[in-house]
């Protein structure tokens, strides 16, 4: 276990978000013996199961039941535990949206959600189990706090700092496996801080989840054709690091957000949000998943589809490149 | 024990204050759940006055019983007790519904004291409870978790998916309510849609259940007694009760579940509850 950690999983690179965080759930029980798991018949598809199989009396699969094992989960952070619930993505975010507001976040509980299969993840699934309307759902609950981590080693991260995080926290993992775009887990994950994965000087690509990947992939490319590509991994949609997103403005003029989620009201819309009350004039482009129903596939084909895999990325970088950004000089004047 | 007459003559006459007070409020906070809070009222007094092992100096008390009050838009009636119990200063209700005022139709948890969980959307304060009794028995805790519902909530899916999880963890620290006053909103329950046989319901889920008089002292101590000393199941407690009870241009309306009153109909309020009251009490 490297120093500062509070986990360590072998060979965390060839394992899925999922199965590192159904390891890292497992570690952690030995130190919070407050933590209780709660799956509603998702045990082995979310991994938290294995928390069940070590902790067996802190483990409740409510059946399937996803709106009371969120009310429940209240409940038990009322009597002083810590809940982590998970579930797909779809249900936690959509179906007991209403149980997440009310009974979790109304009252600021302990509870931290981890949802799986979230985005478009689970391609062949079809859109009852796509979710890409989760971070637009969470971000939007008073209290919340919304983790997208970008690779499994992250999700160990986003994990550990959750628990040891004050009220409810979201975190939105995949399905399957998806290569790792950190190298080892040590590298100071705060939640609230984005990471710059690289510098660059003529474009930001701020992204998320498997967008991260995707995003270092381009940059690698557009590198290669002498263009300069900063990359962020905005990993905490809410609270979000605005420093990071005005300084890429300021550097930059030129920001591309990239997530695995609608366009609408999720990484982009938060991004967006900064930058106009900002005031600071750049180009900017959303990447995901436009606003429909995504069709069906698997998702490496998915994100190469709706053109938030690098390919796509490059193409738009290229589209920002032909704009004509008017140089300001009075950048420190404008509110 | 049995309540002694002593006892329920002491319940009497708090209920009579509760119910008196509930009507005050709801003159000058200009609207209430007025019915629902009169129809439920016996039930939390017996509770609060009788039952709970609470300490209104210590609200974040962890051994505490929790009372869950499900049918959120009791909330008034809920506030009336608290403050009467000493939770804050009842005089505070006076801003009840006030701009700014910690005192909400629905009581937050966050800002009333004594408010073991917010509530308010019908359907989620028995999960809240299972989650709560379930956590006592993590905990190696003994406190009991009080829930108290209207009938017409009984309609929402997630009562029944949550009585199936009390019944599934065998939950004897758990007492459910049901307020069956026999009104939603729109009018009879059973018109609208058919909720019999409640008891039946909850049994097959494996509760006990219990039919009482929700306005007889005797009958709602004698019920709270057998709950707490069954064993291996949760119970519920049917209380057949009246909307608006005690006032009688109130009794067994659909419309008085949200009102507000003028100086005349608070004044005849008030005086068909020290009628009823005189009566009762001789």
């Amino acid at each position: 276990m490297a120093e500062g950690m509070t986990w360590s999983v072998t060979d965390g690179d060839k394992l899925t978000q999922a199965e590192v965080y159904g390891e890292v759930l497992t570690q952690l029980g030995d130190k919070y013996p407050e933590i209780v798991a709660l799956t509603a018949d998702l045990a082995s598809s979310t991994k938290i199961g294995r928390f069940g199989k070590k902790y067996p009396q802190r483990f409740i699969n409510v059946g399937i039941a996803e709106t009371t094992m969120f009310g429940m989960a209240a409940g038990l952070a009322l009597a002083g535990l810590k809940p982590v619930v998970s579930t797909f993505a779809a249900f936690a975010s959509l179906r007991c949206a209403e149980q997440v507001r009310t009974d979790i976040c109304y009252q600021n509980l302990d509870v931290k959600i981890i949802a799986t299969h979230a985005g478009i993840s689970f391609g062949q699934a079809g859109s009852t189990h796509h979710c890409t309307e989760d971070i637009a759902v969470m971000r939007s609950f008073a209290n919340m706090t919304v983790i997208v981590p970008s690779d499994g080693m992250e999700t160990g991260n986003a994990v550990a700092a959750a628990i040891e995080w004050p009220g409810p926290v979201y975190i939105r993992i995949g399905r399957g496996f998806e290569p790792p775009v950190n190298k080892t887990p040590d590298y100071g994950y705060e939640i609230g801080k984005a990471i710059t994965m690289c510098e660059g000087k003529d474009v930001t690509i701020i992204a998320c989840g498997v967008g991260v990947l995707q995003a270092v992939r381009a940059a690698e490319v557009l590198g290669r054709q002498g263009l300069s590509a900063r990359v962020i991994n905005m990993h905490t949609i809410k609270p979000i690091d605005r420093d990071a997103i005005i300084q890429a403005v300021k550097d930059t003029r030129r920001i591309i957000t990239v997530e695995d989620h609608n366009i609408m009201g999720g990484l982009g819309s938060a991004v967006a949000e900064v930058i106009v009350e900002s005031g600071k004039a750049c180009a900017f482009r959303k990447l995901g998943v436009p606003d429909c129903y995504a069709i069906v596939g698997y998702p490496e084909d998915l994100y190469h589809f709706y053109k938030f895999d690098a390919d796509g990325i490059i193409e738009t970088v290229s589209e920002l490149m032909r704009l004509e950004i008017e140089e300001d000089e009075d950048w420190e004047d404008e509110a | 024990m049995p309540l002694t007459q002593e006892e329920i003559k002491g319940l009497t006459k708090k209920a009579w204050e509760i119910r008196r007070a509930i009507v005050e409020t709801t003159f000058t906070c200009g609207g209430s759940h007025i019915g629902g809070s009169l129809s439920q009222t016996d039930v939390l007094v017996a509770l609060y006055y009788k039952y709970l092992n609470i300490d209104p100096a210590r609200p974040e008390w962890e051994d505490r019983d929790r009372f869950i009050l499900s049918k959120g838009h009791g909330g008034i009636g809920w506030a009336t007790v608290l403050g009467d119990k000493g939770y804050f200063d009842k005089a505070l209700l006076k801003n009840f519904n006030k701009t700014g005022s910690p005192f909400s139709m629905h009581l937050d948890s966050l800002k009333v004291k004594g408010c073991d969980a917010s509530t308010g959307s019908l359907g989620h304060g028995l999960a809240i409870a299972v989650g709560l009794a379930l956590g006592a028995r993590l905990k190696k805790k003994d406190f009991r978790t009080f829930c108290v519902m209207g009938d017409g909530e009984l309609c929402e899916g997630t009562v029944w998916e949550a009585a199936i999880l009390a019944g599934h963890h065998k939950l004897d620290n758990l007492t459910a309510f049901i307020d069956r006053n026999n009104l939603m909103i729109d009018g009879l329950t059973e018109q609208i849609t058919t909720l019999e046989p409640i008891d039946g319901k909850f049994k097959a889920f494996g509760w006990e259940t219990l039919v009482i008089d929700g306005h007889d002292f005797a009958a709602i101590g004698q019920a709270i007694e057998k709950a707490q000393a069954i064993k291996g199941k949760p119970t519920v407690i049917i209380c057949k009760t009246i909307k608006g009870k005690c006032v009688d241009l109130m009794e067994g309306q659909a419309q008085w579940h949200y009102g507000g009153l003028n100086s005349d109909l608070r004044d005849q309020a008030l005086a068909c509850i020290d009628k009823h009251y005189s009566e009762v009490l001789g």
